[in-house]
């Protein structure tokens, strides 16, 4: 399957892994939350952090190499608005410790997501009373997104398959249509799976 | 677009929570009156959202760029189902790729979701029900998509500039300028898809929040939709008395508040130095040199006098275009 590229924890059976998202949800969002309001003055406890997030990716079993592609994929975004925080009065030191701050968090977010399956973030969801029409949502979501992701890239291919040296409005003109066609081909899917559901019993 | 944690102070994280949670919490309210038939149809097409996301589109020098598709959803499925499938995708980039920050969550919503979704799509759908004309609903939707694009931009920037973490000049300026040229390409695009969509299947383009509940058998006659293409033509000339008056009362008003001082290009050539070229007569002298009415005393007057004129102009030459456009696709029709 093309998109299957995420779900990385799928062979990782260390302690982390193991233990149940109810647990590792709001450790993970404590965490996130007790490092956004390091304030300036004690930014030294963020190497305590560090060390903690280091250890937890010790003995997580999560391919370290992995995490840090995950991190180099979602840093742009920090560096862009730290270089334009560094022209504020604190300067490149106001800068760098808001960028050290906001990669620690990613850290955390990241290795929560390559520990924990996305089925059971969803389930703890489900128990915190977030409303059920979005959790619904969120598993069909989550249910779809590579058969759709797939979809889409089989129609690129076929596309592709079919035109020779496109110029470039063409081109736009081509992947406008791959997204359209995926959108008639998805509504129709949504009738077809909502008449499974009721088939089924759903509400 | 998606912020990181650690950017937002801890006012500022409040603040956009529950602005976020209040959105979305509204948005959820108003999609549960949807039909259960309708209910796959959001995680389906948040799913959707996520695949054509990962569509490229080349721009130039081997960059490229792809969707966010707010305003494309709120065209398709309607402002507050938009939110709702705007927010979960949110939700599973933060959750499951770590793409956007737990506490910026409701930043995020607020900014791509809410303002995208519910303001982008609330506006798209007051022209649907202006005008039957599916070429100009497009063209609409192509504008509100850069629109979208850029005031969420916007809040974007000036969520990080009240938080202290980037000066308000140099956020909202390169923010802003950066996605005026990225919501060109959000804009063509949103234009590109919906008119495929309108080719291929015009009845989906009739947003499913003003759908009736669908017959469950899959054989019995589809519901005659309340397509846009099958409505009839209504005509233009209602708008045109209370259009102009509002543009006139808006000239009238806003003109002699207009800024004074030198505009961009003026800034440039004075900085640069070439101000003092301009030519000592212009190549077609102004009718009304710098927006004031020779012959009125008071410069607030002329100004408004001005500003009136130039909407009667402005709608009179917009109207002979119109004229001219019709006469040339006629005379195509003969040939």
């Amino acid at each position: 399957m093309y998109a299957g590229w995420t779900d990385h924890h799928r062979g990782c059976d260390s302690w982390l892994c193991r233990l149940p998202a109810g647990v590792k949800l709001p450790v993970a969002i404590g965490l996130v939350l007790a490092m956004v309001a390091v304030p300036a003055r004690w930014a030294v406890g963020l190497w305590g952090f560090a060390g903690l997030l280091a250890l937890l990716l010790a003995i997580s079993g999560v391919s370290v190499r992995l995490v840090v592609r995950k991190l180099l994929l979602l840093e742009p975004m920090v560096l862009v608005i730290a270089v334009a925080a560094a022209f504020q009065p604190a300067g490149w030191r106001g800068a760098l410790l808001l960028a050290s701050r906001s990669t620690l968090c990613l850290a955390t977010m990241v290795l929560l997501a390559s520990t924990t399956p996305f089925m059971d973030i969803l389930r703890v969801l489900r128990r915190w009373r977030v409303p059920p029409l979005l959790v619904t949502t969120l598993m069909l979501m989550h249910r779809y997104l590579f058969v759709l992701a797939d979809q889409a890239h089989r129609m690129r291919r076929a596309r592709q398959g079919r035109t020779f040296t496109p110029r470039r409005a063409l081109v736009w003109r081509h992947r406008a249509g791959i997204i359209a066609h995926l959108f008639v081909r998805t509504s129709d899917r949504a009738q077809r799976i909502y008449w499974a559901m009721s088939a089924r019993g759903w509400r | 677009m998606h912020l990181p944690d650690g950017f937002l102070n801890r006012p500022m994280v409040l603040t956009t929570a529950a602005l976020g949670t209040a959105g979305l919490a509204l948005a959820l309210r108003s999609a549960k009156r949807l039909p259960p038939s309708r209910v796959p149809l959001l995680g389906l097409s948040a799913a959707f959202v996520f695949a054509a996301q990962m569509v490229n589109f080349p721009v130039a020098g081997g960059t490229s760029g792809h969707l966010m598709g707010s305003v494309l959803v709120a065209a398709l499925l309607g402002p507050a189902a938009a939110v709702v499938v705007m927010s979960a995708v949110l939700i599973l980039q933060c959750l499951m790729f770590a793409d956007g920050g737990i506490t910026a969550l409701g930043a995020n919503i607020l900014n791509m979701a809410v303002i995208g979704g519910a303001g982008g799509g609330a506006l798209y759908h007051l022209v649907r029900h202006l005008t039957p004309s599916m070429p100009f609903q497009i063209g609409a939707a192509g504008i509100v998509a850069w629109g979208a694009t850029v005031v969420a931009s916007l809040a974007c920037a000036a969520e990080l500039a009240a938080s202290g973490t980037v000066g308000w000049r140099v956020g909202l300026g390169a923010m802003g300028g950066v996605h005026m040229l990225i919501g060109i390409g959000e804009g063509l695009i949103t234009m590109l898809v919906l008119a495929a969509v309108a080719k291929a299947r015009p009845d989906l383009l009739v947003p499913v929040e003003t759908h009736g509940f669908e017959p469950i058998m899959p054989d019995s006659p589809p519901v005659p939709a309340r397509s846009a293409v099958a409505a009839a033509p209504r005509s233009l000339r209602p708008m045109i008395l209370p259009g102009l008056i509002i543009s006139a009362a808006v000239a009238m008003l806003l003109a002699p508040h207009a800024s004074s001082l030198p505009d961009g290009l003026e800034k440039t050539a004075q900085a640069l130095g070439f101000a003092h070229h301009q030519a000592a007569s212009p190549v077609i002298p102004a009718p009304l040199p710098d927006y004031a009415v020779p012959g009125i005393g008071s410069e607030m007057w002329a100004t408004a006098v001005a500003g009136v004129m130039g909407t009667a102009a402005m709608f009179l030459l917009g109207l002979l275009i119109a004229k001219l456009a019709r006469l040339r696709r006629r005379t195509r029709a003969y040939v």
